[in-house]
């Protein structure tokens, strides 16, 4: 059997071919796929289908009008405000944090890994606490801020604190594995001809990890416009103001205004979509890091030139 | 261009790599640093080459007589060649060679014409002229180890260091890329360092042999110096099959069972342990004891595939011993296996404790 043997970078699955040894009769196998695929029918396809049929019930005039509402633009610039800023953060954060834990030995290396797995421990709300206690006007740092004039919690500054700390486990999470597996020797390389450490960074090191970075960001994002419990513990649903989209989804469902609620869920379900097709891209893309394994031409030429 | 190590000592946790290592490699010399894993070859490789550093303080690394130890890797303009070919798998071919070149800064970095004329010309030397645009994906093992070696000497580098290059790749590959290795630095004449740990090919390509064990170099010598004269009973064992026997020392001779060996001077030790090395084409088969010292042994195992014809004995003790005839002497014998048949080492050295006679 001659397959190719593909490189790949990427977490995440393999293909796995049918071995007859572990290959089921045909009823187990429609009944394992019918119950998976029910399962996720239930779960996941009927409630986004449910958004859309909601966000469009009154029509396509009320779906845009609702929109256009100027709480809603707030709700929408702010999300996408939030993801601007957290996302790139994160991202140089992640970079920097795989850098060290998979390049260098130091003391506390396994405690850093510990911490950074920490926001997908803790609950969200309990984050956002955790920033109300440290940042708010009774907690341990709010007389100097309000002397100060500087408001953090109940302000866009909470949100994107608190949006930073639960998305910052993605890119370093996708990276770290990557950059271990790879080891040094690309870098050793580049250092002995010559180059800098920042020509050896951005020339072998990032373009060795770029999928997974991609891979990384794309998770990162949707977690950072999607996120609900610590923004709005942080947020204090200032209409306008310090909503996010999820937020502002909140708020207008219990206004009982379903219609203006799904709506803007409806926006949430295409990033949802979007996130999920680039997912399958970069998953695709870093599968195949050039071009297919090598040709068994002439594997060997220098025994033809002596 | 010479490189000079003194007296370095390089630990890592509680295992000492290399324990107070000196070394000259001269100028022009392709030499091997041959050893089994854990002895700290690869360590000196890198130290040299300013990837590892050594222990705080001890010990200096020359080039050309100029301390380099203070040097970053990045300014000590070596040319360094992993095991695993470390390609930068996003560049082409050419990329990849070019590599050394196109991170120089802008005063020093030449045009874009020099360059290309300068990977083309590498790109001759390791055969590989058509393949710049290629991925090293697309490469078979030997052809991205050809491009690696291409892409560390595109700086000019003042030396060169290869890191067990040929150990990832298959025997014939191996075999003729070691071949390719000597010819082309007869031609380019840089000073070459290779860590190896396999002794053929230390034997055969390099102009001197460095022998290292548990972090200390054993010997230093030439091919021949180092098979020939081995000058300790670790060198002895690790180039080649040796067999060994245990015997005291009685006056003036070593004595091994039915086997005696002269060894004058040797009476000061008389009756402690000695040990007898004999290779297995040192060892002479007859078919009758004839008026010479020799060993009894029953024929265990015959096996003539190849280019000797390996016999495995069983001396009366159980010991096995291993000899390598060549395919003439076996037909005149006429051996089969079961047969009992006498064996004299035509040639053998003798270790008493640290001493050799």
């Amino acid at each position: 059997m001659a397959g190719t043997i593909a490189f790949r970078s990427s977490p995440v699955s393999c293909k796995v071919a049918a071995r007859p040894a572990i290959t089921e009769p045909a009823a187990v196998r429609w009944v394992l796929i019918g119950v998976s695929l029910s399962f996720l029918g239930l779960l996941l396809l009927i409630p986004l289908a449910g958004v859309f049929v909601e966000a469009f019930r009154k029509g396509a005039g009320a779906f845009f009008a609702s929109l256009r509402d100027p709480a809603a633009m707030a709700a929408i610039k702010l999300t996408l405000l939030v993801a601007a800023i957290s996302v790139p953060l994160n991202c140089v954060f992640g970079l920097a944090a795989s850098w060290a834990i998979a390049k260098f030995n130091f003391v506390g290396k396994n405690l850093l890994i510990t911490l950074i797995d920490l926001p997908f421990a803790v609950s969200p709300v309990i984050s956002g606490l955790i920033y109300i206690l440290v940042y708010g006007l009774h907690g341990w740092l709010g007389p100097f801020l309000a002397a100060r004039d500087i408001q953090i919690i109940f302000a866009v500054p909470g949100i994107v604190l608190a949006t930073l700390f639960v998305t910052f486990p993605f890119v370093a999470r996708e990276v770290i594995p990557l950059m271990q597996v790879q080891g040094n020797d690309d870098e050793e390389a580049a250092i002995t001809l010559g180059a800098g450490g920042w020509r050896t960074f951005f020339r072998v090191t990032l373009p060795n990890v770029k999928w997974a970075v991609l891979y990384g960001v794309i998770l990162c994002n949707a977690r950072a416009m999607g996120e609900f419990g610590a923004v709005s513990v942080v947020s204090g649903h200032i209409r306008g103001k310090t909503s996010t989209m999820p937020l502002h989804v909140e708020i207008l469902y219990n206004e009982y205004n379903f219609v203006a609620a799904f709506a803007v869920a409806s926006l949430l379900a295409l990033l949802a979509l979007a996130t999920l097709a680039l997912k399958s891209f970069v998953e695709w893309r870093s599968r195949r890091p050039f071009i297919e394994a090598p040709e068994p031409t002439a594997l060997e030429d220098l025994s033809h030139e002596h | 261009m010479s490189i000079e190590v003194r007296n370095i000592t390089k630990t890592f946790g509680r295992f000492t790599a290399l324990c107070d290592v000196s070394l000259s490699v001269p100028s022009g010399q392709l030499v091997a640093l041959l050893g089994p894993s854990g002895s700290g070859k690869t360590t000196l490789l890198r130290v040299i080459a300013g990837l590892e550093h050594p222990d705080g303080g001890s010990g200096s690394v020359l080039f050309h007589e100029q301390d380099v130890a203070g040097q970053h890797a990045r300014d000590r303009h070596v040319g360094f060649v992993f095991q695993h070919y470390a390609l930068f798998k996003h560049m082409t071919v050419f990329d990849n060679i070019a590599f050394g070149l196109t991170v120089r800064p802008r005063s020093r970095r030449p045009s874009r014409e020099a360059i290309r004329r300068k990977v083309q010309d590498l790109l001759r030397l390791i055969q590989l002229e058509n393949l710049a645009g290629r991925y090293p994906s697309q490469l078979s093992g030997g052809q991205r180890q050809r491009v690696a070696l291409a892409r560390a000497l595109a700086v000019e580098p003042k030396v060169l260091l290869l890191d067990e290059p040929f150990g990832a790749l298959d025997a014939r590959v191996r075999q003729e890329l070691r071949q390719w290795l000597r010819r082309l630095h007869d031609e380019i004449h840089v000073t070459s360092l290779f860590v190896t740990h396999d002794q053929e090919e230390a034997l055969e390509v390099a102009d001197r042999v460095v022998v290292m064990n548990a972090g200390r170099i054993e010997q230093v010598g030439t091919p021949d110096e180092v098979f020939h004269q081995p000058a300790t009973e670790f060198v002895l064992n690790f180039l080649g099959h040796v067999n060994v026997f245990r015997g005291r020392v009685q006056q003036d001779r070593v004595v091994f069972g039915s086997l005696a060996v002269d060894a004058p001077g040797a009476a000061a030790a008389e009756g402690d342990e000695a040990k007898l090395f004999v290779r297995p084409h040192e060892l002479e088969i007859l078919a009758h004891p004839g008026r010479f010292d020799c060993l009894p042994a029953r024929v265990a195992r015959i096996q003539s595939a190849g280019p000797f014809v390996k016999l495995e004995l069983l001396a009366e003790d159980g010991q096995p011993v291993h000899v390598e005839l060549s395919h003439d002497q076996a037909g005149r014998l006429g051996l089969r296996e079961n047969d009992t048949v006498y064996v004299r080492p035509r040639q053998s050295r003798v270790y008493l404790g640290q001493y050799s006679i």
